[in-house]
């Protein structure tokens, strides 16, 4: 069971609570948390991540065990932690004014 | 007794005002939709409970909402916007080329006669149609296909489609208007497009009279006349006999022919109304006295609407899908500030009182007139 941490203004989207559930099939990764994430949600498509090139969206930031995950290739393994459940995956809004 | 529903869309949230015929008491619901920005929200006119709202943010991009029962509950529907084909470039603000980008729905344009068919002018500058109540959107290419796209350039806003016309006559003309491009037409419903920008002048162009490249802000019709288009611009307030084809300056008196909206009285076609602001840097009225300026003659001669505006200190702006009218006799007239206040005339623009006064800076106001 992966747990997935959304901002404020998804979970609104999504009508979730701070945290969700997820499972995920085969290796834990960026990519396959997202699909899980938006075939459940499928609000979301286009919010994180783009439709087309699927590409992370500027203002939209991934974090799991302290460490900044934005950058990393999309097919690479989360931590052991996320994929067991024991920490969350956070998708983060960006500290940028509004 | 009519009603009236105004759909007011804002920096932070979309609002909901409805009132009896009277207009005088408004009952106010919002934010639907908190801390997003709504740029545009409107009902279908074959079905008045059928709304469409345009919300986004820069952090997670563009939603489009709908509601069956006129903005109690609403549920989100596509939102994919991807161009057809091939993308090329536009001009960016330094004259060099720059790839398509969506970023936003400006204006939502529901069909007169079927609630499920929508048109999305969108940034940068295409035009969308969705024909499943806003599942599914797709592109007509044929206008970011233009020949002279390669050459338009973003106005301060960015590149936006923010004006489209279905004419309630010929059924596949539709005008659209985008900054800074101009103004253009399409007879077979999408497929192919023209400029219509004969007759402006921007002296912003290095050729001023050029067949594209003109910051159109607004174009408005009266339902019952579609052939005569009225137009703010950057500068100037045009008028249009002919479905564009060639345009004339109608501004006359006015203190200022710089504005962003324009609007036709319901019964009146030759009744228009725009909002007179200092200049292009300076984005607030002349003189601090907030003036909606109405001819009733077509252009040329324009009467000062003050009552019940602030005439002193007034420094806010009023943008340009920020204006509407409802359907109502005697016609009321509705625009919202950048300031958060939405005026309210039930009289045709002789007195005006703020229907809220505190709200986030208004992007667009849109009215119903109910049974």
């Amino acid at each position: 069971m992966i747990r997935v941490v959304l901002p404020p203004h998804l979970r609104k989207l999504a009508r979730v609570e701070r945290e969700v559930q997820l499972d995920v099939e085969g290796p834990v990764t960026l990519c396959s948390v997202l699909d899980a994430l938006e075939a459940r949600y499928p609000m979301l498509r286009g919010t994180i991540r783009d439709h087309v090139t699927q590409r992370r969206r500027s203002f939209v930031r991934f974090f799991a065990c302290q460490e900044d995950m934005s950058h990393e290739p999309p097919d690479a393994p989360l931590p052991d932690a996320v994929a067991t459940g024991a920490e969350p995956f956070l998708i983060v809004g960006a500290m940028s004014g509004g | 007794m009519s009603r009236v529903r105004v759909l007011v869309g804002t920096r932070k949230g979309a609002f909901v005002l409805e009132s009896d015929g009277t207009r005088g008491r408004w009952d106010v619901s919002g934010p639907h939709f908190g801390g997003w920005e709504i740029y545009h929200l409107k009902g279908s006119p074959a079905e008045p409970n059928r709304l469409y709202v345009s919300q986004g943010t820069s952090w997670f991009g563009q939603l489009i909402q709908r509601s069956n029962d006129g903005g109690k509950t609403w549920e989100p529907v596509g939102n994919r916007f991807v161009y057809d084909g091939v993308t090329g470039t536009h001009l960016w603000y330094d004259g060099t080329p720059h790839p398509w980008e969506f970023a936003r729905v400006w204006h939502l344009e529901p069909s007169p006669t079927d609630p499920d068919t929508i048109y999305a002018g969108v940034e940068d500058a295409a035009l969308f149609r969705s024909t499943d109540g806003g599942q599914t959107w797709q592109e007509l290419p044929g206008l970011r296909n233009h020949e002279s796209a390669s050459s338009w350039q973003p106005g301060a806003g960015g590149m936006c489609l923010h004006t489209i016309l279905l004419d309630p006559k010929e059924r596949e003309r539709i005008f659209v208007a985008i900054s800074s491009a101009g103004t253009f037409r399409t007879d077979d419903a999408g497929k192919t497009w023209r400029p219509i920008n004969r007759g402006l002048r921007s002296e912003q162009l290095p050729n001023p009279t050029a067949e594209v490249g003109h910051c159109v802000h607004r174009i408005a019709m009266h339902r019952s006349r579609p052939g005569v288009l009225f137009m703010q611009k950057h500068w100037d307030v045009m008028r249009s006999d002919d479905a564009g084809a060639s345009w004339q300056e109608v501004s006359g008196n006015l203190p200022s022919d710089f504005g962003f909206p324009i609007d036709v009285h319901a019964h009146e076609p030759e009744t228009i109304y725009v909002v007179p602001i200092k200049s292009d840097s300076e984005h607030y009225p002349p003189e601090g006295k907030l003036r909606v300026y109405r001819s009733r003659t077509g252009g040329h001669e324009w009467e000062a609407l003050t009552n019940g505006l602030p005439q002193r200190d007034c420094y806010v702006n009023v943008l340009r899908d920020a204006m509407a009218v409802d359907a109502l006799d005697p016609c009321g007239v509705y625009f919202g500030t950048t300031g958060g206040q939405v005026y309210a005339s039930a009289d045709a623009g002789d007195r005006w009182a703020p229907i809220v006064r505190d709200l986030p800076a208004v992007l667009s106001v849109e009215v119903q007139s109910l049974p």
